[in-house]
């Protein structure tokens, strides 16, 4: 690779004290995971067309930079927990192409052990906490992995992420209210990607003109609007939220102006009817973060084109290494239905032996 | 002439002929206009119709859910689409509470005239959070009214029933079904002009002697299927009755075929604790006790929340050779 030392850049919010920080192979290691978050997404959808995963797969494609900007910030106390679009952050917290791509392929080799799927994904041991398929959600419980951390005394917080949609939903009021009201130490992402299905943002929310993060004022919670293309520009966004959380124990809500380059999901038919070709063509032109950054990084020295080639062959390698690992894993036994569901029982404890828990049969 | 359509298109046609005939029908729900429905149902609607009766809501259950269980009180007639009835719970105090309660609070003074309708189902790899099958827990509460149709010509039916019924009507539907074709007659065909199914009428699918078959929604598909091979492979004549609707229930109709097959089988893709079928093996104990030569038996899906990985969660659900085996038991 490239120099260790980078030039000094004119990018805006490269000086932010965040990114000024960065070391070369740091900001290789930025791209290197969102082009492996691209590649993994690319192979998953050629494997749900050839019939090998079921249910719904919603991509990240596009959106990259988000997850890996704001997770690139955290340490040890810090959690995460998302919606149904997981996979850019599974892989952004640290979890491997395998145990991802095994869950979609549903088996027992995923990290859900093939019982959750492509919409929940868990990780407790990298302080992931889902991979949610009901809208909303999962907003209370960011704010819950937030009080908790304040109820242990340690300096860390959440990062609760969530659609331009699903800030329509009244359990994540009650949460903000909440998350204000006791200065938890939780930030609200708001992936404003325009879109909740083929609703466009104007026909799903009624907002200030300053955008959806503008909410926020009604809780006296600071919030902020973050161009979403830019890994420079979210990290700088996302650390203030960060310190404000650390430091003070306050909450944020942060909007991210991102982009899907596909449909909601794999089934959605629609996807060039309510987006015309020219806008996805457009963002996939002028918007991709991946793109974005491979250049800041070509500008600055720390890389060249060939390098970016070689980044995104060797991720394109480990997914399709991770679908052949999927592909020969086994299914989950019939007999792992009726685990997972009590911890008593699972454990086989007093409490687990007492009483029937099961009806079946 | 009869024309074979889907249950989808029937349900379509049901919708689309109550918003002609009365003009306080109007339906809302997350994507159901511009986008033509998540699962098509209520496709065409809103170009026909426009946006005053098929209306787009944003991803606010509890809030466009209660919103019309309050509109409804003032002779709105809204049917309101659930993407998946999965969804319901995060409306549940609306569906629950309100719906099912401002009557009795009032004296009488008010009514729900609402219509929620959206798939209940599993089996599709859409994990737990999307599978749940919640025709038990509504039909649980007095004021509420559960209906659960199993085929086109009832889909259509049902759906007309529904609307024009004064009290909130949860209709559950399959996105396993919407695909399913039938024979449903047109208009013209009808004495009255149209196709009406009452709602608390059980329809019995299949005639037969030795063994009754109980069943709503898909889990009638699986029992017909059931049935053949019970009578192609092992002589037992199997009768089949479709509930169609849970609450109202038909119990003449359950109870006539239990006296004259002598045994009982509840089939259904509800879980099985304090599932429909517990309700009803209760009532054939307690009301044809001495017509039965078997215990009531109950086949529902695992007592597991939906597992994702496609081949295990098939075997939580009921299928037609469980059925056969457990008939086998008893027959
Ligand atoms: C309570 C609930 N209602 C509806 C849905 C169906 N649904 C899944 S995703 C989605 C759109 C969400 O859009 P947005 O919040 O903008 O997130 P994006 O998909 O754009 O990431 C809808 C309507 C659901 N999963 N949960
Ligand atoms: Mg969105």
């Amino acid at each position: 690779m490239a120099s260790k030392t980078a030039k000094t850049s004119t990018v805006p919010f490269a000086d932010a004290p965040i990114n000024a920080s960065l070391t070369a192979e740091q900001k290789i290691d930025l791209l290197r995971t969102m082009v492996r978050i691209r590649r993994f997404e690319q192979t998953s959808l050629k494997y749900y067309h050839d019939g090998h995963i079921g249910g719904f797969l919603h991509l990240y494609i596009g959106q990259e930079s988000v997850a890996v900007g704001s997770i690139s910030l955290l340490g040890e106390n810090d959690h995460v927990i998302t919606a149904y679009r997981d996979h850019g952050h599974a892989l952004a917290v640290g979890m491997g192409m395998d145990e991802c791509m095994a869950e979609l392929f549903g088996k027992k080799t995923g990290c859900s052990k093939g019982k959750g799927g492509s919409m929940h994904y868990f990780a407790p041991d990298k302080n992931y906490w889902g991979g949610h398929g009901i809208v909303g959600g999962q907003t209370p419980l960011g704010a819950g992995l937030a009080f908790a951390l304040k109820y242990k005394g340690l300096k860390g917080c959440c990062l609760c992420y969530l659609g331009d949609g699903a800030i329509n939903q009244g359990a994540f009021h009650e949460a903000l209210n909440l998350a204000a009201l006791w200065d938890l130490p939780v930030i609200y992402i708001i992936e404003n990607n325009g879109y909740s299905m083929g609703t466009s943002q104007a026909r799903s929310s009624a907002f200030p003109k300053e955008g959806l993060a503008a909410r926020a004022e009604g809780y006296n919670m600071a919030w902020k609007k973050i161009d979403g293309v830019s890994l420079y520009e979210i990290r700088a966004g996302v650390q203030e939220a960060v310190a404000r959380a650390h430091e003070e124990s306050k909450p944020t809500m942060l909007e991210i102006m991102t982009y899907r380059h596909k449909g909601h999901s794999v089934a959605d038919a629609n996807a060039e009817k309510y987006r015309t070709k020219e806008e996805i063509q457009k963002y996939m032109n002028e918007h991709d973060p991946i793109e974005f950054w491979k250049n800041v990084l070509i500008g600055e020295g720390v890389i060249t084109e060939e390098d970016y080639k070689a980044i995104n062959k060797e991720a394109g390698a480990e997914a399709e290494a991770s679908a052949a690992f999927a592909i020969k894993s086994p299914y989950p036994d019939e007999s792992e239905i009726f685990d997972d569901i009590y911890w008593e029982v699972d454990n086989n404890t007093e409490a687990g032996r007492t009483g029937r828990h099961f009806f079946h049969g | 002439m009869p024309r074979e359509i889907t249950y989808r298109e029937a349900l379509r046609e049901g919708l689309d002929e109550e918003l002609a005939r009365d003009e306080n029908v109007c339906i809302i729900g997350e994507e159901v206009a511009q986008y033509n429905g998540a699962y098509k149902v209520t496709e065409g609607l809103w170009k026909k119709w426009g946006d005053k009766r098929v209306i787009d809501a944003p991803i606010s259950e509890a809030g466009f859910i209660g919103m019309g269980i309050g509109a409804s009180m003032l002779g709105i007639r809204p049917v309101m689409e659930l993407m998946f009835y999965s969804f319901a719970y995060v409306a549940f105090d609306q569906m629950m509470n309100n719906a099912a309660t401002c009557r009795y609070m009032s004296g009488g003074l008010t009514n729900c005239p609402i219509v929620v309708r959206g798939p209940a189902n599993g089996g599709t790899n859409v994990g737990a959070t999307h599978s749940h099958t919640p025709e038990n827990i509504f039909a649980n509460m007095p004021g509420l009214k559960v209906v659960t149709p199993s085929n086109p010509y009832d889909a259509k039916g049902l759906i007309k029933s529904a609307i024009r019924d004064n009290d909130p009507v949860y209709f559950m539907e399959s996105t396993v079904l919407y695909g399913m074709t039938g024979l449903v007659p047109s208009n013209d065909e009808l004495e009255g002009g149209e196709l009406i199914v009452p709602i608390g009428k059980a329809r019995v699918s299949r005639e037969g002697s030795d063994l009754t078959l109980l069943a709503h929604g898909r889990a009638v598909v699986t029992s017909l299927a059931a049935a053949e091979i019970l009578g192609a492979q092992h002589g037992i004549s199997v009768e089949v009755v479709d509930l169609r609707s849970i609450r109202p229930l038909d119990e003449e109709t359950i109870m006539a075929s239990v006296r004259k097959t002598h045994r009982a089988i509840y089939v259904e893709e509800n879980k099985p604790f304090c599932g429909v079928g517990a309700q009803i093996s209760s009532m054939i104990m307690e009301q044809a006790f001495d017509d039965l030569d078997a215990p009531v038996l109950r086949i529902t899906s695992a007592d597991a929340p939906a597992f994702y990985s496609p081949p295990i969660e098939k075997l939580q659900l009921p299928t037609a050779d469980e059925i056969v085996a457990r008939a086998l038991t008893i027959c």
